[in-house]
């Protein structure tokens, strides 16, 4: 759905991305991981026309994403970033029917596609009517996946959805999260840098560091096959944690 | 926002809607008390003749003259001497031919004499033995204090220095009503006196003969556009029916009642005109309550509009700054530079500006238009900073969903800006109470007008009288802005 050709970013002469190559698979789960400002955020905002390559293309269904068509490419894909990114003066109605509104649907389509993702993702419907500051952080990540689904689109993009839930919350969202997924069958590309949380949602796992793709594959290459040194560094890193919760 | 917009929008149509409808004769009036008299009294007369009229305290001759020849008012009183002098500087043989070039007709005397002298105290006077003005070329150390205008005209200070060669280099300018209590003080030795101030009797002063005879003499009269006697010959012939009625002993008397007595200006033009010409003396203008609601809604018409206005462009502007950050430091930079100007000059210098524009160049437009010019710091300041200070994230989400710049810049960018915008304009209406009250120095009315007559007659209690409103209604504007604040803004 997603390809990038030989794309880099750089950011105030530092180079933040590239050069990198690589194919989104309609229908699959791609998350993107690595160490912080190994530039898997920069490479999701790439996808929607938010950062434009210096140099390389990025193409959406074989059509290159310009300035021109990014708004077209941003209806058709959802897009959900840390503790939502609500606007904070309007409700989580207000939130999610913003685009619906703007792009001209009547009240009913709007309130019936509205009931729907409430249940969808399991949002109290007496959520609807407050302000962001008056939900839980589980709620408000709710509330974004919500407005991103509002137009139904072909793909998700997640940017750390769940980084600012506390570890218990975070645990239900995953299920919940995956139990979407699975059932929409939509492309999404999530952004963490939890390995666990990679495994737990990932058809395919790409791994970045200092802007490069250091493996790409099926979760269990990770362990099996590690490209390098590196690769097995992250791993061991990631399972310090599990193995002391499983030994306890 | 955008309801804000439309009501202001409204509003500013209604204001000059009602402003320039129906004819009101406006007679103008100088900043001292024998003026504003004898102007209070030209639009009781005026009003005998069946139209609407007013007073206008104008300031001093040259925005006077500017006035009345540019239709801003339609008369004021003005004295023979300063109209060869100062107006026209020079003493044609045919006065009323050389007024008629402007379009200004002149009435005939109304009686006395102003004339412009020199005096001091008595004791002073006697212990130096000076008794003329010719005296005055052995006592260099003098220390003189006059009005500005005195300072200025061919007619005062530089042409009496010049006519009997005095030495005197310590000089200052001060207020009037200042210049006599400094006499009387002995802060300063000498000042210019008028010939019917009542001051020269409550004092006892010594007004120093004119032994080389400089000062020319300063009859009152009427000065009125021609127009005004074509349209409405009523009100001139009412003007004129002052034309040799006041004594000198009536005018110093006058003038006395207002200066010494407190008395209201008004009040005591309707009892001379009850006496000497048996105009009925309607009780208008009298009580505090009447005056109050007077100069508050003459306030707000200055402060309501300008800020509508204000915001109207600055917002926009605002949003420019931000967009296009290089012409963004050229905006504030300018804005922050109107700031600068104090707000008396940039007051003044709009007097030239309104009457180019609008062909209004006193009263309300200037003092508008100034206000409006003040208003535009705090609010393009507030809405760029509101702007600026949107979280990076939201302006991601915004941009993620696809909404047009657009509708960002609407559902999104203001109202997160607005609790910003909103103290920005707060700021400018707090500060513009204040300022507005320079306005009386341009005949803008409002809370100015007693304040600075106050001033003029050293009245305390007409000081407090514009003072105490203008503080008030700066407490119950920010009262409603932060009503407004908690109605608007939600957490």
């Amino acid at each position: 759905m997603f390809s990038i050709q030989g794309a880099t970013k750089s950011f105030a002469g530092q180079a933040a991305l590239g050069p990198i190559t690589i194919d989104i698979q309609s229908g699959q789960t791609t998350v993107l991981i690595g160490p912080s400002g190994c530039g898997k955020s920069t490479l999701l905002r790439l996808l929607i026309g938010l950062v434009q390559p210096d140099v390389g293309s990025v193409l959406f269904e074989g059509t290159p994403v310009t300035q021109a068509n990014a708004r077209e490419v941003r209806h058709r894909t959802g897009y959900v970033i840390q503790d939502g990114g609500l606007f904070p003066h309007l409700t989580a109605r207000g939130n999610v029917s913003l685009l619906p509104r703007h792009l001209g649907w009547d009240r009913v389509r709007i309130d019936s596609r509205v009931a729907e993702l409430t249940a969808l993702t399991r949002l109290p419907a007496d959520n609807l009517d407050r302000f962001p500051h008056q939900l839980s952080g589980g709620q408000r990540q709710r509330v974004g996946l919500m407005r991103a689904l509002m137009l139904n689109p072909d793909a998700l993009l997640l940017d750390e959805p769940l980084g600012a839930l506390d570890p218990l919350v975070r645990a239900d969202l995953q299920v919940d999260l995956r139990a979407i997924f699975q059932s929409l069958g939509k492309t999404v590309v999530l952004v963490t840098h939890d390995l666990a949380e990679a495994m737990f949602f990932a058809d395919r796992i790409v791994l970045l560091r200092n802007g490069q793709i250091v493996q790409e594959g099926p979760p269990a290459d990770f362990w099996h096959r590690p490209a390098d040194p590196f690769v097995t560094r992250f791993v061991q890193a990631q399972r310090g944690p599990q193995i002391t919760v499983e030994a306890a | 926002m955008t309801r804000l917009v439309i009501l202001g929008l409204i509003m500013l149509a209604g204001c000059s809607g009602t402003r320039s409808s129906g004819t009101v004769v406006v007679v103008g009036s100088k900043k001292f008390t024998e003026s504003v008299i004898l102007a209070e009294m030209g639009a009781r007369l005026a009003r005998e003749s069946g139209v609407e009229a007013r007073r206008d305290d104008l300031g001093g001759t040259p925005a006077l003259w500017l006035a009345l020849t540019q239709g801003d008012i339609q008369a004021y009183p003005e004295y023979t001497g300063t109209i060869t002098r100062q107006i026209l500087k020079q003493d044609p043989p045919d006065l009323a031919a050389a007024l008629a070039v402007h379009g200004i007709r002149m009435s005939k005397p109304l009686g006395f004499r102003n004339n412009y002298a020199l005096g001091m105290r008595k004791d002073i006077a006697a212990s130096l033995s000076i008794r003329t003005i010719s005296d005055l070329r052995s006592h260099p150390n003098l220390r003189l204090g006059f009005i500005h205008e005195f300072l200025d005209r061919p007619d005062g200070w530089p042409g009496v220095k010049r006519h009997y060669g005095l030495p005197q280099r310590n000089v200052q300018g001060m207020n009037h009503t200042l210049a006599y209590r400094a006499l009387v003080e002995k802060a300063i030795d000498l000042t210019e006196v008028y010939t019917t101030d009542g001051e020269i009797a409550q004092y006892d002063l010594l007004v120093l003969e004119d032994d080389r005879q400089f000062f020319p003499a300063y009859e009152a009269v009427w000065l009125y556009r021609a127009e005004l006697e074509e349209q409405h010959p009523a009100v001139v012939a009412q003007l004129r029916r002052l034309e040799g009625k006041i004594s000198e002993a009536d005018m110093q008397r006058m003038n006395a009642r207002v200066q010494e007595e407190k008395a209201d200006e008004a009040q005591v033009a309707g009892e001379f005109l009850n006496q000497s010409l048996t105009v009925s003396v309607e009780s208008a203008d009298g009580s505090l309550a009447r005056r109050l609601r007077e100069t508050t809604i003459e306030h707000l018409w200055l402060l309501v509009p300008s800020l509508l206005a204000a915001v109207i462009v600055s917002v926009p502007l605002g949003v420019l700054a931000f967009r296009r950050p290089t012409l963004g430091r050229f905006v504030l930079g300018a804005t922050g530079v109107l700031q600068t100007i104090p707000s008396l000059a940039l007051l003044l210098f709009m007097i030239p500006v309104m009457k180019f524009l609008l062909d209004r160049g006193t009263g309300t437009a200037p003092a508008v238009a100034a206000l409006f010019l003040y208003s535009l710091l705090p609010i393009v300041r507030n809405t760029y900073a509101g702007l600026k200070g949107i979280p990076h994230s939201l302006r991601e989400s915004a941009d993620a969903l696809g909404l047009s710049r657009w509708a960002i810049l609407w559902q999104i960018e203001l109202p997160l800006a607005t609790p910003t915008i909103l103290a920005g304009v707060k700021t400018a209406a707090v500060i513009n109470v204040g300022t507005a009250t320079l306005g009386g120095f341009i005949g803008a009315g409002g809370y100015g007008r007693p304040i600075l007559r106050g001033i003029d007659k050293f009245d305390i209690p007409l000081m407090l009288e514009g003072a105490i409103p203008a503080a008030l209604m700066a407490l119950v504007l920010e009262a409603i802005f932060d009503l407004a604040e908690r109605l608007f803004v939600r957490k």
